[in-house]
């Protein structure tokens, strides 16, 4: 017997005689089949993050779903189909090519280069010591400087970053998180030496500081001080930077450290509400900050389950923020996403196959509708790209965005029945790791608990295993092997001179400047973060324009807020 | 003395908070019946010895992947050396270009493990180079 289809508007329609008959042959056919045995077998009944999967999808596994309610338009709630009503027929997504590496002027080349060719914004890597709040000359900082990304010690170094680029005319993503604040305050600082006022600055911070104890563990403070910290930017930024995105909520981090799909989601959905509250908390309409919130995803190699994943993320959003937090401007419904493929998916075997990879990933990411677009280079699992291997990544883009056709149509895969049935299956996966957070108090709780990193190791371990039996296959590393395989492949190097020059530049800098008035503004800095109730960025753009340096402000606000130290979970 | 198992520290140096590897690297270990320390985050190499030495452990497996490995992982041999460990088995792994693996390993470092090596790969190297340690080639 078929289900009975209870709502006449969901999607499954009513099955006629015939079509039953017809399913009744096909069971019967498909239960004499015989399973493969080939190494990549043993998982084909489940996703890469372990959803089981039906042979194949039909109108009664979707029958439940309401076209108004879960489906709707695109560009109407709950955006399930996108959150523009043309999709990319009125505009493209971006490309944003991630970019950064040892100093500022030689990143600042890369930028034009990559200005030149038609990418549309830009994407500041920042170096491990900047990431960390270590000036370029600290011990901590030792083999590490430039090699993550760019190093920037100073207002002097965003200077050099954005030389000769109209800083009011491009939008700048940054991805910093526990300094987050400070290079904000620099970027500001930079403009305004240009004469262009901050109110015209578009772009994204990352700053997302939850999922660093989660997953990135990048961190300085501890959650709580950093909190008020994150409150102070989104309340800064409502008031004077109408242009600019003041948080970007990361999940690509949390699926790199080995999350499944939809810990990826709900982990991050969940350190988005948890903003939220904190925000609404420190007396912040909804309204007046939630449009300006973005979101960070990646796109893994299970192409339908990535997918539904996106489309789940945007209804979820949407149900949340309007129903749960009381939302009534649309534009705070509406989730909106960068993503980035998936750089644990790329293999150092036979590294041209990333190319590939990255294709069929990047694919994913526009068919689940995202805003903003990094593709991978094939050799960032060995290095930072060459200029060659990052063309080729902006050429995959170019290729999808204007070849492929795949964007003329709005969500193409809405109404299939896998896919809708995978985008239900994410909510309802996602509701239940919520529940599971709010059992522990809410998300810095869960943290101090270790629950997610626990969640993310196991997952981490069990899909490595799976590899390992070879019950999944990843091509060049446990099949379709090539023995004594030439390491041919050009790689970027950063020279120890880099991080000579940059440590002597930042003493230089020490040197010259005015030491009194830097003493000052610190000092000021430090009374506010004591004071929870005066907003820290003005006196961190009058440190950052007195140039004192990254490591000086850390230190000064880690006087007061301390550090943050983890328990180890394995 | 022998029936102790294989005691193994995996550790992770410097800035570079990439912890999936070394947790993945600790946990196969430890299921192949190993004894495994893992440091934690942002050990200085100094640290990282003292703590092998301190365990009585066998083998130390460093993991980096910042970028930072040309200057961290001759700094962990320089350790070795200076706290008299250099019987310790020192091998490690993370986003490592070739040419640096060969060099690392000029330097002492006892293999390199790169994305994409099975772990059972692993397991075999640490329990035959640490069982080694365990088992030293009688006197001539």
């Amino acid at each position: 017997m078929s289900k009975m289809i209870d709502r006449p508007s969901g999607l499954g329609a009513q099955p006629t005689p015939a079509f039953e008959e017809q399913r009744r042959r096909w069971e019967a056919a498909s239960a004499k089949g015989r399973s493969r045995k080939d190494p990549g077998s043993g998982a084909v009944d489940r996703t890469i993050s372990d959803v089981p999967l039906k042979v194949i999808y039909a109108p009664q596994d979707v029958a439940d779903i309401d076209l108004a309610e879960d489906l709707a338009w695109p560009g109407e709630f709950p955006y399930t189909r996108g959150i523009h009503p043309n999709g990319y027929r009125d505009r493209l997504w971006t490309m944003r090519q991630f970019a950064g590496f040892g100093t500022a002027a030689q990143t600042n080349e890369r930028y034009h280069f990559l200005l030149e060719h038609g990418q549309h914004g830009l994407s500041v890597a920042f170096d491990m010591p900047t990431l960390m709040g270590y000036d370029s000359d600290a011990p901590q900082a030792r083999g590490e400087v430039g090699k993550c990304g760019v190093a920037i010690d100073s207002l002097a170094d965003m200077e050099v970053l954005f030389d000769g680029i109209d800083m009011g005319d491009i939008t700048t993503s940054m991805t910093i998180n526990g300094p987050a604040c400070i290079a904000l305050a620099q970027y500001i600082a930079a403009a305004e030496k240009k004469g262009i006022p901050r109110a015209q600055l578009g772009g994204t911070l990352q700053a997302d500081i939850l999922k660093e104890y989660i997953a990135q563990k990048e961190w300085i403070f501890p959650p709580r001080p950093h909190m008020r910290i994150i409150v102070d930017m989104i309340e800064f930024c409502t008031r004077e930077m109408p242009k600019w995105n003041t948080i970007s909520i990361s999940g690509y981090h949390i699926r790199e450290a080995g999350s499944t799909a939809a810990q990826e989601l709900a982990f991050t959905l969940a350190d988005g509400f948890a903003y939220v509250e904190a925000c609404v908390a420190a007396g912040m309409e909804v309204d007046s900050f939630a449009g300006r919130l973005s979101f960070f995803f990646n796109s893994h190699i299970d192409f339908f389950e990535e997918i539904a994943k996106f489309r789940a993320a945007r209804r979820i959003y949407a149900r949340h923020m309007r129903e749960k937090y009381g939302a009534k401007d649309p534009r705070s419904w509406q989730l909106r996403f960068h993503t980035q493929t998936a750089g644990c998916s790329a293999t150092a075997q036979q590294p041209e196959n990333n190319i590939v990879r990255v294709a069929f990933e990047a694919m994913a990411a526009v068919l689940g509708g995202t805003q903003s677009l990094h593709t991978n280079s094939m050799d960032e699992v060995m290095a930072l790209p060459t200029e060659k291997s990052v063309e080729i990544a902006l050429r995959t883009q170019q290729v999808l965005a204007y070849e492929t056709n795949v964007t003329n149509v709005v969500d193409p895969l809405g109404g299939s029945y896998y896919v809708e049935a995978l985008t239900q299956e994410m909510e309802l996966q996602a509701e239940s790791y919520f529940a599971q957070i709010a059992e522990y108090g809410g998300v810095i709780e869960a943290i101090e608990a270790g629950f997610f990193q626990r969640e993310i190791a196991e997952a981490s371990y069990r899909y490595q295993r799976s590899i390992e039996t070879r019950d999944r296959v990843i091509v060049g590393v446990n099949a379709f092997v090539k023995e004594d395989e030439p390491a041919n492949i050009d790689l970027l190097k950063i020279t120890e001179e880099t991080e000579r020059g940059q440590a002597a530049s930042v003493q230089d800098l020490r040197s010259k400047r005015d030491g009194a008035a830097v003493q000052r503004g610190l000092e000021r800095l430090q009374v506010a973060c004591r004071d929870p109730k005066d907003n820290l960025m003005p006196h961190l753009i009058d440190c950052v324009n007195a140039y004192a340096t990254l490591g000086e402000i850390v230190e000064a606000m880690a006087s007061v807020y301390g550090r943050y130290t983890e328990r180890a979970v394995l | 003395m022998n029936e102790r198992p294989l005691r193994v520290v995996i550790a992770k140096a410097g800035l570079d908070g990439h912890d999936r590897g070394a947790k993945v690297i600790a946990r196969a270990l430890r299921d192949a019946g190993m004894e495994v320390i893992y440091t934690g985050l942002f050990q200085a190499p100094e640290q990282i010895v003292q703590t092998a030495v301190q365990e009585d452990a066998d083998g130390i497996g460093l993991s980096i992947l910042s970028g930072a490995h040309m200057t961290l992982f001759p700094l962990v041999v320089e350790q070795l050396r200076a706290q008299e460990a250099g019987d310790i088995v020192f091998f490690g792994g993370g986003t490592i270009p070739p040419e640096d693996a060969k060099r690392l390993k000029d330097l002492g470092v006892r293999e390199i493990f790169t994305p994409g090596a099975p772990l059972q790969t692993i397991v075999d190297f640490v329990t035959r180079e640490c069982g080694k340690r365990r088992t030293p080639e009688p006197a001539a």
